[in-house]
């Protein structure tokens, strides 16, 4: 069988492993597949170079390839997102003395208290004619969404009381020791440097918001899918198994040492091995805190494009960007979510595949076994920190709980 | 018309500034990402030309979508109906923004300038690192000779002799012959 060519794009992050991690491990090449890879330092021209074709699939934040679909803030261009890279992985990073005031330092701090806390920070701020600044990777990122949701639920009030901005990653611990910015959400290792730089202490993860909350996935034209079906199944079984892969405690320091490469993440091993054994070190100095799905990548078919994760995205899209709802744009939205690629890929593999496409978000409390079309899928709890439960078929009523 | 040219590449901005010079407006570079926006505000350009390395993309991206301070908005260069001058731009590694209202017409020649200064830079690389890697070449055969001249006392035209006629029976290249003894020197732990 020859071999064909897939060019992936990405950004310099953790989560950008599995396509790394299936190239390097030979499971793209047994399944006939050679990648190669595209980095970049901006997620426009991680997009740029998909949209006009220097990759065929790349490393992106689900909400910007929804966003682009849509043509929220540039002509429309369908994207599709056949597998999901994971799920959470992002740390909240605040100034070290705004998270002394908030937390206790070197451990995690409690959602409900922390944003309280946060809350009266963010007034005192308000009364001095200051606003607290905190940095997002993207406008149109996970990380901007669960910051805000975290904040609002929490009342304080993002863009009037607080301002979001945009940080590139890379940069969050130099804009955070400059005082650009009071704290940040930001995937690996980006808030681990800060802790290693002293200039920031990890107060929270996103997976406390939401917690099995959709994050990166691999997105590709809607047309160059149609015509490299066959290959992107491939890749997407050879992601799989760098999933398991990449979960197994005994590869960790193997993967680390691969992903810290300056073709890839390019950062420090040891602050990558962090990551990726859930095991975030979050004040300068301090010990390791185990939290075992800081990044979740495989089980549970975390990879699976459910369409109703794609729906609560757009839900967002509409909350912050002050967008008129419709149902056609969130049908297109939760479209961009292809389970049925996803499915057909695995079919002949016996990995677990769910019976549905979409389920209520944040409605499972305690272990529980869902329907399956083949294999056997038993969920934990991915509830969202205030309790609240997304239904992809009222997404008006969800907007209108939401103020 | 007013352009800011944003690249961290020094050598490569004032490349661009220079084949834009012939164009009726200012021209305004910023190599830093110090202050950029307060920058760009202070210029209020009606193009802004970005290198797709550039990291500051998406703050840029999101500082263009959200800012009430530019009088006009600004939004990245895609014009449908000429989709192939965008893919032109892309390849060659630069974006373009543009003010709200500014006619395609306008922007087309900048636009086709830039892309060729772009381009002749990529060239201009190219050839540096070509030559930086012939001389390179140059020095690894140099050493295999010796290593040849020494461990069999032979003269250097021998030596290379050798190098030639073995990458010829091999059909390789002298170079990697030349690395190849390189390599089995060191390993040996030969210096």
């Amino acid at each position: 069988m020859a071999t064909r060519d897939l060019t992936i794009g990405f950004l310099p992050l953790v989560d950008a492993c599995l396509p790394i991690l299936a190239h390097e491990h030979g499971f793209a090449e047994e399944e006939g597949l050679h990648l190669s890879f595209l980095r970049d330092v901006s997620w426009a021209t991680v997009l740029d170079r998909l949209l006009y074709g220097h990759s065929d699939a790349a490393h992106m934040l689900a909400p910007l390839a929804i966003a682009t679909t849509l043509g929220v803030g540039r002509p429309a261009r369908s994207l599709v997102a056949p597998f999901v890279l994971g799920l959470n992985g992002n740390g909240i990073t605040l100034r070290k003395d705004l998270a002394a005031r908030v937390c206790q330092p070197g451990a995690f701090g409690e959602p409900q208290a922390v944003g309280a806390a946060l809350r009266v920070e963010v007034e005192a701020a308000l009364a001095a004619g200051k606003r607290l600044r905190l940095g997002v990777v993207h406008r149109y990122s996970s990380h901007n969404y669960k910051l805000r949701y975290w904040l609002a639920a929490c009342g304080i009030r993002p863009d009037e009381q607080v301002e979001i901005v945009t940080v590139a990653p890379p940069f969050v611990a130099d804009a955070m020791a400059g005082g650009e910015i009071d704290g940040a959400c930001v995937g690996e290792p980006w808030n681990s440097l800060c802790v290693e730089r002293d200039v920031g202490t990890i107060v929270m993860a996103t997976a406390q918001i939401w917690r099995r909350g959709v994050e990166k996935v691999l997105a590709m034209r809607e047309d160059r899918l149609d015509e490299r079906r066959e290959d992107v199944e491939a890749l997407i079984r050879a992601m799989r198994r760098a999933g398991r892969h990449f979960v197994d405690p005994a590869n960790w320091e193997a993967n680390a040492a691969i992903l810290a490469r300056p073709e890839y993440v390019g950062g420090p091993e040891s602050l990558i091995l962090r990551a990726i054994s859930d095991r975030p070190v979050l004040v300068h100095g301090g010990e390791p805190v185990p939290f075992p799905d800081f990044m979740f990548q495989y089980s549970e078919a975390a990879n699976f494009p459910w369409n109703s994760q794609a729906a609560w995205l757009y839900s967002q899209m509409v909350r912050w960007d002050q967008l008129p709802y419709s149902d056609e744009a969130a049908h297109r939205a939760a479209a961009v979510f292809r389970p049925d690629v996803y499915r057909s890929a695995l079919k002949s593999t016996g990995d677990d595949l769910p019976a549905a496409n979409s389920k209520v978000e944040g409605s499972v409390t305690q272990l529980t076994q869902v329907g399956a079309q083949q294999g056997s899928i038993t969920l934990s709890e991915n509830r969202f920190f205030d309790g609240r439960t997304f239904d992809p078929d009222d997404i008006r009523g969800y907007l209108a709980q939401h103020g | 018309m007013k352009i800011a040219i944003i690249d961290e590449n020094r050598a490569r901005a004032s490349i661009i500034e220079e084949g834009l010079a012939g164009f009726d407006g200012e021209i305004h570079v910023i190599a830093g990402r110090e202050g950029l926006l307060a920058r760009i505000e202070q210029i209020a350009p009606d193009i802004v030309l970005m290198d797709l390395g550039n990291p500051s993309r998406d703050v840029l991206e999101e500082y263009f979508m959200v800012s009430r301070v530019l009088a006009r908005p600004i939004a990245m260069f895609v014009d449908e109906s000429d989709d192939d001058a965008i893919a032109a731009s892309i390849d060659a590694g630069v974006s373009a923004y543009v003010v709200d209202g500014l006619a395609a017409g306008r922007i087309r020649p900048l636009l086709d300038l830039a892309v060729k200064r772009f381009n002749a830079f990529a060239r201009l690389q190219a050839d540096l690192a070509e030559a930086k890697g012939k001389l390179a070449e140059r020095e690894t055969i140099d050493r295999a000779k010796r290593i040849l001249m020494d461990s069999k006392r032979i003269s250097e035209p021998e030596a290379y002799a050798e190098l030639r006629k073995k990458a010829m029976s091999s059909s390789r290249r002298i170079i990697d012959i030349a690395e190849a003894v390189v390599t089995a020197h060191d390993l040996m732990g030969g210096n």
